[in-house]
């Protein structure tokens, strides 16, 4: 059992969810890694903010990380804008073998189409896997 | 949006390119109500989304003389999947299209006409010249749009009325240069 998350997580708790160290930073919170060159970036950061708010969690649990260049990319192993992870998952793990760097994430809905964006259901159901 | 490029009232750039079906064809066809050529591609989420509304389009306007023509640009030394070989491999794993899927392999076509993104749309009238160049439609997540700006575009021009708005912000990937 890592004891050492689990007292930083308490220790770190504002009255509300979240698991925020004592140095105000994210641990296991919530990640959206975005490139400024996919504009769905804005709308996925309000998504992640509205269901934030809804799951009762402190956005000092959100960490928004700009991706600049290829060099980012590589560090971050980054498959694309938008990126969302929440405690440390990506809500849509990409497949073995997908390539990074600077490009567009591809999001497949339940219904079958594709979007920038990630359905609003794989996002909830990916906040009350993790916060639930 | 950018200035390079072409501006509205300007003339469509002639070219010639090749088609996944194996033919060439010309942007510029004599006898045209209009003639929508739209920049997209393979990989890119907004082209995607806005794919089955824009295949829509070339069927619901094809019996009023309106040509529909896709054009990828990408390099496909940066994005492999935008080679002329996935693009056939898609028409075909799709089922065919509804309009020719045209490779700019130079990316000519694309500098001249100032494409930015994928999709970016340009809507040409009988003469040909530029009257809507932008998005499809407000929104790449809404279906139900179904291309309206587009639609409304091309009903002005048949009509022979001026398209309002002219231009929209194109949306989408921004074209992979070489």
């Amino acid at each position: 059992m890592d004891n050492r998350r689990d007292h930083r997580a308490d220790q770190g708790r504002t009255g509300q969810r979240g698991l925020v160290t004592d140095a105000g930073r994210t641990e296991a919170g919530v990640t959206l890694y975005w490139w400024q060159g996919c504009p769905s970036w804005q709308r996925a950061l309000t998504m992640v903010r509205e269901e934030m708010d809804r799951q009762g969690l402190d956005h000092e649990s959100l960490e928004v990380i700009e991706i600049k260049d290829e060099a980012d990319a590589v560090r971050y192993a980054f498959p694309g804008s938008p990126t969302i992870l929440i405690g440390g998952e990506d809500i849509q793990p990409p497949g073995p073998g997908q390539p990074t760097g600077l490009t567009c994430r591809v999001y497949r809905r339940p219904d079958g189409r594709v979007s920038p964006l990630p359905d609003p259901e794989d996002l909830r159901e990916a906040f009350v896997k993790t916060y639930g | 949006m950018s200035k390079s490029g072409l501006m509205i009232g300007d003339r469509m750039p002639g070219a010639r390119l090749r088609a996944t079906d194996g033919n060439d064809y010309e942007l510029e066809a004599e006898g045209a109500a209009a003639t929508v050529i739209y920049w997209t591609c393979n990989h890119c989420p907004y082209a995607l989304a806005w794919q089955d509304r824009l295949h829509q389009v070339a069927r619901d306007y094809l019996e009023r003389g309106v040509r529909v023509l896709a054009v990828n640009s990408n390099s496909d030394e940066t994005h492999p999947a935008d080679s002329f070989d996935a693009m056939r491999e898609r028409v075909d794993r799709e089922g065919g299209w509804p309009t020719p899927y045209l490779r700019d392999e130079s990316q000519q076509v694309a500098g001249a006409f100032g494409a930015l993104t994928t999709p970016d749309v340009f809507i040409f009238d009988g003469q040909p010249e530029l009257r809507y160049r932008g998005a499809p439609d407000g929104d790449y997540d809404d279906p139900a749009l179904n291309a309206d700006w587009l639609r409304a575009a091309l009903d002005a021009i048949i009509e022979g009325r001026d398209p309002e708005p002219a231009e929209t912000q194109p949306v989408g990937c921004g074209i992979k240069w070489r």
